[in-house]
């Protein structure tokens, strides 16, 4: 087991004036067996900040400790880790067998041992009726798990995950979700888990890194991340529908952005006045759309009620009000969270 | 046919017929002439159905026992010469070519992209465009009538090379960073991964380029002068004398479908991996 710490972590491809910097200066502390989840959209830099850490991509500047121990020099195989690739990067003409134990195979570690650590891995995967067969004659969610035994054997200090599930289909994906946190819980091993799915990256993580556009918005746990946002991003990015984020709402000082989630809003008699512009059904609850009553502006503001509610009528106005403490303040220039005066 | 009409049905077959007649027949012309006597042969018209001699023909022409003009080696020995000249020459190119693509795909040194140009460049150059410096630099080194003469020269190869190199391009990144975290060094990784999933493009190598060595003709015509190193292909021309004497045609036409055998057996036994390797993209 193991800690990962970043320090000023910075990547950059090129050289002089042509470079291009990709990540700016990522700090992170990674306690000793937690699971942390890098979320965010595509081309933000997560998965390179992954294969800095796994050695696949060379650290430009900054560094990067496993276990208290700079790794920034070291090969991958050396730096005691165990990579899941979006693709599982199994190697189509070994079988399952040969597949998990050719890293342990290459570490000259005694056929015995190696049996033994396979046939364990198998058996927490439930392959252990596949382990003859190739890659070739398994399915999507076996050719995963083959792809996480490939992991477990080494005994890594950390184990990396990069988008392991966006190859699966939504039901496997749920069901593989639930696999990793029990094999988490089981062996306790660091992990770092690379998705663009939020609901993922909140259900799996303990704590969880938003990136966007090679910085790092916001790391803390699911709960702070959902209700205290540090950025218009993160606010935007987690949760579905996506929070208001409101330049016009009727009490909001100037120069600042008031954010309410969809969720957050309640219908009362009085309050602010919305224009209804449409309605959606989503079975449990419904979307309502509405425009600024006060001001001709196209902002939108989503309200998301009970499906027991009584339906809004289109161009009706509808009155709603945030609740309390669900309020949040961005300044409107840097995104940033503003704390409540 | 796609469409299901007699006529079409009909003319498909016919086309096909004429098609097997027109690619059959010479090589049934062969077999026929080399089952009788070099009287028989010369006969006009020459017989059309197979005569009682095949078994005393293939003796003769396989031991180069014989009374004719011409050159006297066995075929048997050709066929030696023959088969060691193309194993030598197909495994030879398929493990440079092999070596060097790795080299121009997962390395990076200087000058690689000239390296790769130079190989590719070589392509357009023909064994018979640069025959004569070949040759000289060939009889210079003392490699006339030897095996080294005949293989090396046409050994470096270019179609290989980048037959191998596209191949490589094709392998997924991801494999080669999983061999990485697996701790598979370069030659590791060249062993236990690329070689094996290479297997079918190196069968399908393996046929054309076996069938390329048997049948050379020019590059053997030219370094070898003894009789024991000829090559079957050159020994069925020295066999063929011009002038008075009379060339036993029975037993050229047997040398010929001896020197046939071979890369039809190499062909209809790697048949499965040969076309597997033109067309297999599963990775």
């Amino acid at each position: 087991m193991a800690s990962i710490e970043l320090k000023n972590v910075i990547k950059r491809y090129g050289a002089g004036k042509g470079s291009n910097q990709v990540i700016h200066g990522v700090n992170a502390q990674i306690a000793d067996g937690e699971f942390v989840v890098i979320v965010g959209p595509s081309g933000c830099g997560k998965s390179t900040l992954l294969r800095m850490v796994a050695g696949l991509e060379e650290i430009s500047s900054g560094e990067i400790c496993i276990g208290g121990r700079v790794v920034n020099r070291l090969e991958p195989s050396e730096r005691d880790i165990a990579m899941v690739f979006q693709n599982y990067a199994l190697y189509p003409h070994m079988t399952v067998f040969e597949n998990m134990a050719y890293g342990l195979k290459i570490a000259k570690v005694p056929t015995a041992e190696i049996k033994a650590r396979v046939d364990k891995a198998a058996k927490i995967l439930e392959l252990g009726a596949f382990l003859e067969r190739t890659p070739r004659a398994l399915s999507g969610g076996q050719r995963q798990r083959v792809a996480m035994g490939r992991a477990i054997v080494r005994q890594p200090q950390v184990f990396l995950f990069d988008e392991p599930l966006s190859n699966l289909d939504a039901k496997l994906r749920a069901q593989t979700r639930l696999e990793i946190q029990k094999l988490h819980r089981e062996l306790g091993i660091t992990s770092l888990f690379v998705t663009h799915d939020q609901v993922e990256a909140m259900t799996l993580a303990q704590r969880m890194i938003v990136m966007n556009g090679g910085v790092m918005e916001q790391f803390g746990t699911p709960e702070e991340v959902y209700t205290r946002p540090a950025s218009t991003f993160v606010a935007s990015f987690i949760g579905s529908p996506p929070m208001n984020l409101l330049k016009n709402a009727p009490d909001a000082a100037p120069g600042t952005i008031t954010g309410v989630r969809p969720e957050h809003l309640d219908i009362t008699p009085t309050g602010w006045a919305l224009q209804v512009e449409a309605v959606e059904m989503l079975g449990a609850e419904r979307l309502v759309y509405g425009r600024w009553a006060h001001s001709p502006t196209d902002e939108l503001v989503i309200v998301r009620t009970e499906e027991s509610h009584a339906v809004p009528a289109l161009g009706s106005t509808l009155h709603v009000t945030p609740r309390a403490h669900r309020i949040h303040h961005f300044d409107a220039a840097t995104g940033k969270r503003m704390e409540a005066p | 046919m796609v469409e299901r009409r007699p006529w079409l049905d009909f003319l498909s077959h016919a086309i096909l017929v004429i098609g097997v007649l027109v690619v059959a027949f010479p090589v049934y012309i062969t077999f026929v002439a080399s089952t009788h006597t070099t009287q028989e042969v010369v006969q006009s018209p020459m017989p059309l159905l197979p005569g009682s001699h095949f078994v005393e023909n293939y003796a003769t022409a396989l031991s180069g026992d014989r009374q004719g003009s011409g050159s006297h080696a066995s075929v048997g020995r050709m066929m030696v010469v023959s088969l060691v000249t193309a194993l030598v020459i197909s495994i030879g190119k398929i493990a440079i070519s092999l070596l060097s693509a790795f080299a121009i795909v997962y390395f990076r040194f200087p000058f690689r992209m000239a390296f790769f140009w130079a190989i590719f460049i070589t392509l357009m150059l023909p064994v018979e465009v640069r025959i004569g410096p070949t040759y000289q630099v060939v009889a210079d080194l003392g490699l006339l009538n030897s095996y080294a003469g005949l293989t090396i020269p046409l050994i470096a190869s270019a179609t290989a090379t980048f037959l191998f190199r596209q191949f490589f391009l094709t392998v997924p990144d991801e494999l080669v960073e999983a061999a990485r975290v697996d701790g598979a060094g370069p030659m590791r990784f060249f062993k236990d991964i690329l070689v094996p999933l290479s297997s079918t493009s190196m069968a399908a190598l393996f046929v054309i380029q076996f069938i390329y060595g048997w049948n050379q003709y020019l590059w053997p015509l030219l370094v070898t002068t003894e009789e024991n190193m000829y090559p079957v292909v050159i020994g069925i021309k020295q066999m063929i004398s011009g002038g008075d004497a009379q060339t036993e045609w029975n037993i050229v036409m047997a040398t010929a479908m001896l020197a046939m055998l071979p890369p039809a057996l190499v062909v209809m036994l790697m048949q499965k991996w040969f076309v597997k390797g033109l067309v297999d993209t599963e990775k």
